[in-house]
């Protein structure tokens, strides 16, 4: 079994929401605050609240509330199915989603100011990380501290990595290319759709993924 | 000068490691290290009463559980006359939208008060948690202290009236932080404003599993027939919670259904208007044999699970409400719920998925008269609603949020 170049740290990491004045109680106001809004916020309605979402029809905050609070049913169904692996930024992901509620208000120029049923709050999550007595050094290692993880902090090597590694890959995928070379791996892991599917499912995925990896 | 009210401790507060069956233990690993690295830092909780609310009753399990984590926490309760919380009391509505009209010299005594229990208090704990507008003016104490403060509102100030708020307000941004059960109840204050859900305690004798034998007993003894579906409604006796709308709905649904209505509550030791709005309750019954008026004392725990437990139905059908916590209760016990859509319901009850929202008593029937139809999906919704509790609502949780929060005031809160 390779042995990684430097070991992988789990880290265990939590979050508080903090929520911001800034309220959308029309798509109008939504078109305007999703310009103004910090990146932080873009983060965690589209990425983080795919934590607590499995019963709602859509992942994506945005999304759910323009459903839900606005019944523009088909505003919302575009922007959930951005595919957040295709964005290269969070500028990009903010044009995406801003772009595309103006593009609607465009087209329906009556939507902009009709009173949703209930506000949209904007949010971010304050992190806070540390690192565990917990490290791998080859694929084994790796599997088994992924079994251990709280849904939290799978999270947060899965999907807020996206965030510090530019919203290409995630801390598993890096680091399974970058110290064990194994890129057709980091790449499987990577691909893993985790905006339909629940973290534990994910979890199960992950672990199934390297253990079909033939590394003698 | 009244004598300082001491809290009653839990009477099995139980070890963090006691939920690790429930949440799992990397759970519980993971809150031993973030509690480690408070190095031993010493809390403060204040509130306003030791028995009886919501408020009490998270404090009352989250404090053993602090310490247990290695962290000393004090748990102090205000004093004040039958007056103040008689101001309290209106100030409370008036926060939950009511018509506010004070008397002349209310504000004074909100002030003298919460500065004669300022004065009898130590805040020399590394962090001070204050709850609820009633000792939010305690904060005048950390003048010339280094330690940490934080605000946590357990209501819905989504209609407060303006000129309360006004006076609550340059209190509130005296702190390093304000904690809200829901982001709607957030008042755009200059300090950052954290959502902090309330939470229940699986292990706690309100929420544990009972034996089928002792829940049926609990029926037996109060005569309600569990051969006939049940609605219940547990909730202390407060016009806010729409007792009256309760029974109007369970009427209508009468005239389909041959149900009992269960309203179980008391009166919380801050709520002057409980007898009154108990008597009205029974005024509004008017003797129907199948409605069940339980004005049960504050330790009646065991019979309040057991109540939910074995109903067909639960009900929470308030007006106003502050989170709602009897409906986090009911969920867990995979019950079917009929809840308004007010306060921090919405984020427990997600409409048709983990139970059904309602807005008027009309809705309210006809919700339950769907429910009691339809069994199979009123089972699917309790399954469901167990899961969303045991994912966001449950107190290892609350844990976690108050550790965090220490984590993030100790190192310094991002700028708001």
């Amino acid at each position: 079994m390779r042995v990684a170049r430097e070991p992988f740290q789990f880290v265990a990491a939590s979050y508080l929401v903090r929520v911001w004045p800034e309220r959308a109680h029309t798509l109008g106001d939504m078109a305007r605050v999703l310009r103004s809004c910090s990146d932080e916020s873009i983060f965690y309605h589209t990425f983080q609240s795919l934590e607590t979402h499995h019963y709602t029809a859509f992942s994506s905050d945005f999304a759910q509330w323009i459903l839900a609070a606005c019944n523009e049913a088909a505003l919302a169904e575009q922007l959930a199915a951005i595919d957040l692996r295709s964005m290269v930024s969070l500028d990009a992901l903010r044009e995406e989603l801003a772009g595309g509620v103006e593009q609607h208000l465009r087209e329906h120029s009556g939507s902009a100011d009709r009173p949703a049923f209930e506000p949209f709050h904007f949010c971010e999550a304050l992190e806070v990380t540390m690192p565990v007595d917990r490290r791998a050094g080859n694929l084994r290692e790796l599997a088994a501290g992924i079994r251990q993880l709280s849904l939290h902090t799978l999270a947060y090597h899965l999907i807020t990595s996206r965030l510090r590694l530019k919203l290409a890959t995630n801390d598993f995928s890096y680091w399974i290319e970058q110290n064990l070379g194994l890129p057709e791996l980091a790449r499987r892991i990577n691909q893993l759709d985790f905006y339909t599917s629940t973290l534990e499912d994910l979890r199960a995925e992950i672990v199934a993924a390297i253990a079909g990896w033939d590394d003698p | 000068m009244p004598e300082l009210q001491a809290p009653h401790a839990a009477a099995h507060p139980g070890r963090v490691e006691d939920h690790a069956p429930v949440v799992g233990q990397a759970e519980i690993d993971e809150l031993r290290e973030m509690a480690r690295r408070l190095d031993g830092a010493r809390v403060k909780m204040v509130n306003s009463t030791a028995v009886g609310g919501g408020v009490a009753e998270i404090l009352n399990r989250l404090v053993p559980l602090l310490e247990d984590m290695g962290l000393p926490t004090k748990w102090e309760v205000i004093t004040g006359g039958e007056r103040f919380y008689a101001v309290t009391k209106a100030f409370h509505n008036a926060l939950h939208g009511a018509p506010f009209a004070p008397q002349a010299d209310w504000f004074d005594l909100f002030l003298a008060t919460n500065e004669e229990n300022r004065r009898r208090m130590d805040f020399s704990e590394e962090f001070v948690v204050i709850h609820d507008p009633q000792p939010v003016a305690l904060v005048e104490g950390r003048q010339r202290l280094s330690n940490h403060w934080a605000w946590r509102c357990h209501i819905d100030l989504t209609r407060a009236h303006p000129g309360l708020w006004e006076f609550l307000q340059p209190y509130v941004e005296r702190y390093d932080a304000a904690l809200f059960s829901s982001p709607a109840f957030t008042k755009g204050v200059n300090i950052s404003q954290i959502l902090f859900y309330p939470t229940i305690d699986p292990l706690a004798d309100k929420n544990r599993e009972l034996s089928a034998d002792f829940v049926q007993s609990v029926f037996e003894s109060f005569g309600i027939d569990r051969k006939r579906p049940v609605l219940t409604q547990v909730s202390r006796f407060d016009r806010l919670k729409d007792p009256l709308g309760v029974i109007r709905a369970y009427r209508i649904v009468r005239r389909y259904f041959d149900c009992q209505l269960v309203l179980a509550g008391g009166g919380a030791s801050d709520d002057p208007e409980g007898a009154a709005v108990l008597a009205e309750v029974h005024a509004a019954a008017n003797h129907d044999p199948d409605i069940h008026i339980l004005d049960l004392p504050p330790w009646s725990h065991r019979e309040i699970n057991a109540l939910q437990r074995g109903s067909t139905i639960v009900i929470q059908k308030s007006l106003r409400e502050g989170f709602g916590l009897t409906v986090s209760e009911a969920l867990w016990k995979k019950r079917p719920v009929v809840a308004s859509a007010v306060g921090g319901i919405p984020s427990q009850v997600i409409h048709k998925v983990t139970g059904m929202l309602v807005h008027s008593v009309e809705g309210c029937a006809y919700q339950l008269r769907y429910l009691l139809a339809n069994p199979d999906f009123a089972r699917r919704l309790g399954e469901l609603g167990h899961q969303h509790v045991r994912e966001n609502f449950l107190i290892t949780s609350n844990l976690k949020r108050y550790l965090l929060l220490f984590h993030l005031l100790r190192r310094g809160m991002p700028p708001a």
